[in-house]
């Protein structure tokens, strides 16, 4: 492989991000501008929240509120201030919360993400065992066992397992802290800080991932059911390899790629739905964050809040196209 | 199992303690408060700011009062306490009040607290920020300062709800030179606050808590007792119950819990439940009519409804215990104001449909007279129970009913700027005075689209707004409260809105936590009498 064919591969690269880039800022644009119309069209704004909760005002205290946060501008002037704001990374300023938006997400997101990625860790890990387990004994007790437990975790509601978690564990157990993301008024080193920070997070991220795991391991045993029947790897048994080695060496890498494309789908599905969880378990992330900027109609927040979830959903997916490209020698990126 | 082992020793020790230290210290009230330890308390839900003079939703009510204080606090019988203001005069034409301020107070920055705060903070904030404060003090022409420890209020009519519109929740006094020149709706002060009292501000980390550690400079020396305040975000009802339960927490206010929780909780050796310290802070159950709407204009038919609401079940199955029948609006803890000789309307089927018949509205062919739709108030479960219990009533009387449910600025909006309902359950706060808590929704001049909790049924009655207008300016005690009662003679009788329920909200805390109701204002009070027993 010469260096001209390296550079062409470096180059349709950099083209390949150049033009899914300009994709996302598109699609980020129409995202926002959707959101915002849609936002709008719920009856009531963030000043009859305020009244609401203030048990009442006057006209014209309400009239001064609405003018000092702009917000008897007509819609189009409103939308294209946003926009403008946005252009230079400013993503607004949240009233209910006396707060700009940026700084308000960015106090949330590391709670998120952390149990974002613990819960995304746990549930594709576990699928992929359980998956690989009942695909090699299928038809098999231990593969019915399996499908049942898939089941019942897909079927049990959210909120439902982490109270009935925190009874038992919490409770009754008093094994784990069934609330919040650290001890408040602990002042430990770091590592007891790290420490304090995973015991807080077992009950929410399990949780969390008991669904998605139900998926991947069904995912996982069809794919793998499905690649046990082609030709190579009869050809693989036929020259004598342990099933043990057709299973991991030949069969799973092949069947992890549906399971890559689930990863990327729900990295946006968690940013979202994990509101009951962080409900639940007072768990001060962003699902919350959003759920209540809605109930407050705290438009700039909650757009904010989308916008984000949606950078994340379109980076997402660019990555797992590079991660398949990169997977499957088969796939090219173009 | 080992926990199970931990946890009885821990009940027996504790139980024995309890038992010893009954044995040994006799009456509580002979115990010297504990200096030091950290409360922590549940908020729900979390505050918008930390400021209640630009806020007056519940939770920053929570909050403010341990950081700002007023002029003075009130006891549970309404007397006035000093706190900012040691002593107080009127003038006998009711239109000048003179405070002299405490001596060697400071903001939890250092700086001195003199009569300019009181004069910005009534004249700048309370007046032109506050929501109720542009009413409360309308009449408050100027605070004159002569000197530093003495502020003179001028009003153009005697204003007797004045002086109970002074507490520190209700009337914080804030420091002018933070918010001079600033626009109080936006000083980040607002979440970060300085003031004078008991407890200092620390931290907020959103979605989690805010902690509040104890002032060294307090002017009430020794207190504060405690060290620290805590106070939990906890959104969910039943965390909120793991929280009380597992001793996470020690203190909750007003419906912290499902209802229906509370008498479990109360059986817990380490908690009790009070509803003491709620003077101040009264609630009652509205049934309020839309009187544009042409089925609802006739008085007999508000009337048949009224006979439809079977208040001892709502009392017994909805609230569990924890609200008693209502006789007027205005609530019987306000014994300056209450009167229960007004027209009532008992539970009574048949008397309801009689009225309906008279009123010309007879059952169809279907067995049915007219459609009503049932909002209520997003702010509480309760409420969604009440209207479906209601539509049971209705519908035994003829009358179909359709229960919108809705999110609460949807609610709000229908309601009050739209004013497309038939029927409204929800609660309201008498607050200190019938001039601030109960004017809004019987005078012709709070019909105001966009305001919520204002005049919603639209009710204009000329012989009302007389009455109203003239106990706002009379400063006879006895002769303010003999209006009144006409006033609440008039309501029961028009039936704009009906009281239905006095709601009594509660408190659950740990038994070792002291001094939680010294004053009328329960969890609207300073704190700074809290202690924690060993």
């Amino acid at each position: 492989m010469g260096s001209a064919a390296q550079r062409t591969d470096g180059s349709r690269l950099v083209r390949f991000l150049a033009r899914r880039s300009a994709q996302a800022a598109l699609t980020l644009l129409a995202i926002v501008m959707l959101n915002f119309l849609i936002v709008h069209l719920a009856p009531g704004d963030a000043i009859d929240v305020l009244a609401g909760e203030f048990g009442g005002a006057d006209t014209a205290y309400l009239e001064k509120l609405r003018r000092s946060y702009g917000l008897d501008q007509p819609l189009y002037i409103q939308l294209f201030q946003y926009l403008f704001n946005v252009a230079q990374l400013n993503l607004g300023f949240s009233f209910r919360n006396n707060m700009p938006v940026f700084e308000l997400i960015m106090t949330r997101l590391p709670a998120t993400l952390l149990l974002m990625v613990a819960s995304m860790l746990l549930s594709f890990s576990a699928g992929l065992l359980l998956g690989v387990f009942s695909a090699r004994r299928v038809n098999t007790f231990a593969d019915d066992a399996v499908s049942v437990l898939a089941l019942l975790c897909y079927a049990t509601p959210l909120f439902w397992f982490g109270l009935m978690a925190i009874v038992l564990f919490t409770v009754k157990l008093n094994l784990l802290p069934g609330n919040g993301m650290y001890t408040i008024g602990a002042n430990l080193g770091w590592f007891a800080a790290a420490l304090d920070v995973a015991r807080h997070m077992v009950l929410p991220a399990c949780s969390l991932a008991l669904f998605h795991m139900a998926v991947y391991t069904r995912l996982m045993r069809a794919s793998m059911l499905e690649i046990f029947g082609l030709d190579y790897i009869r050809t693989a048994r036929a020259k004598g390899l342990s099933q043990r080695r057709i299973a991991f060496r030949h069969v799973l890498p092949n069947a992890i790629l549906p399971m890559v494309t689930m990863l990327g789908l729900q990295v946006g599905s968690l940013l979202g739905g994990a509101v009951l969880v962080e409900t639940v378990f007072g768990w001060p992330g962003l699902g919350r964050l959003a759920f209540d900027a809605i109930l407050q109609r705290d438009h700039n927040l909650l757009i904010g809040i989308l916008l984000l979830g949606s950078a994340l959903v379109v980076i997402a997916n660019l990555l797992t196209d590079l991660l398949y490209a990169w997977l499957d020698p088969r796939i090219e990126v173009a | 199992m080992f926990s199970h082992t931990l946890n009885f020793t821990r009940t027996a020790a504790s139980a024995l303690a309890i038992l010893a230290g009954a044995v040994i210290t006799g009456p509580s009230f002979a115990a010297e408060p504990v200096q030091g330890g950290t409360l922590s308390m549940i908020l729900n839900p979390e505050p918008a700011v930390l400021a209640a003079g630009v806020n007056t939703s519940s939770p920053v009510y929570t909050v403010s009062p341990k950081i700002f204080e007023g002029l003075v606090t009130y006891d549970p019988k309404f007397k006035m306490l000093p706190q900012l203001a040691t002593s107080w005069t009127a003038s006998a034409d009711g239109r000048t009040l003179t405070f002299k301020l405490r001596p060697n107070v400071k903001w939890h920055d250092g700086k001195p607290f003199t009569s300019a705060d009181v004069q910005f903070t009534f004249m700048e904030i309370l007046k032109k920020v506050h929501s109720r404060g542009t009413a409360t003090f309308l009449h408050l022409n100027a605070v004159q300062t002569p000197d530093a420890l003495t502020a003179v209020f001028r009003l153009a009519e005697p204003s007797p709800y004045v002086m109970r519109a002074l507490a520190g929740a209700e009337s914080p006094i804030m420091p002018k030179h933070i918010y001079e020149g600033t626009d109080p709706l936006k000083n980040p002060a607002n979440s970060a606050p300085i003031g004078t009292g008991p407890f200092k501000f620390k931290e907020w980390q959103r979605g989690s808590h805010i902690t509040l550690v104890r002032n060294p400079d307090y002017w009430d020396k020794p207190k504060p007792y405690l060290d620290t305040l805590i106070f939990r975000i906890i959104p969910d009802g039943a965390a909120r119950a793991v929280a009380l339960e597992s001793g996470a927490v020690q203190y909750g206010t007003q419906y912290v819990v499902p209802l229906n929780d509370v008498q479990r909780l109360k059986s817990l050796p380490n908690l009790a439940v009070t509803t003491a310290g709620y003077e101040y802070n009264t609630s009652v159950n509205y049934m309020e009519f839309n009187l544009r709407r042409p089925t609802l204009q006739d008085r007999r038919v508000r009337q048949a409804i009224a006979h439809a609401t079977n208040t001892d079940f709502l009392v017994k199955n909805v609230w569990f215990g924890f609200a008693e029948k209502a006789t007027s609006p205005v609530t019987n803890k306000q014994a300056d104001f209450h009167t229960d000789k007004v027209p009532q309307y008992p539970y009574d089927l048949k008397k309801a449909e009689s009225l309906l018949d008279a009123a010309g509205f007879k059952r169809g062919a279907d067995g049915t007279r007219f459609k009503v739709t049932i909002d209520w108030s997003p702010s509480g479960e309760m409420f969604r129970q009440t209207a479906e219990v209601l539509k049971q009533s209705l519908a035994r009387i003829g009358i179909p009913a359709e229960i919108r449910s809705s999110d609460n600025p949807t609610y709000l909006r229908r309601v009050w700027t739209d004013n497309d309902f038939d029927i409204n359950i929800y609660s309201a706060s008498n607050i200190a005075d019938p001039v601030i808590g109960l004017q809004r929704f019987y005078w012709s001049k709070t019909i105001q689209k966009g305001v919520s909790y204002s005049n919603g049924s639209g009710y204009n009655n000329p012989a009302m707004d007389k009455i109203l207008e003239a106990a706002q300016i009379e400063n006879n005690p006895a002769k303010r409260k003999a209006m009144y009662a006409q006033m609440q003679k008039l309501v029961m009788t028009d039936l704009p809105n009906i009281g239905l329920l006095y709601i009594q909200w509660y408190t659950i805390y740990d038994k070792k936590v002291k001094n939680l109701n010294t004053t009328g204002l329960g969890p609207y009070d300073s704190f700074s009498n809290v202690y924690i027993e060993k």
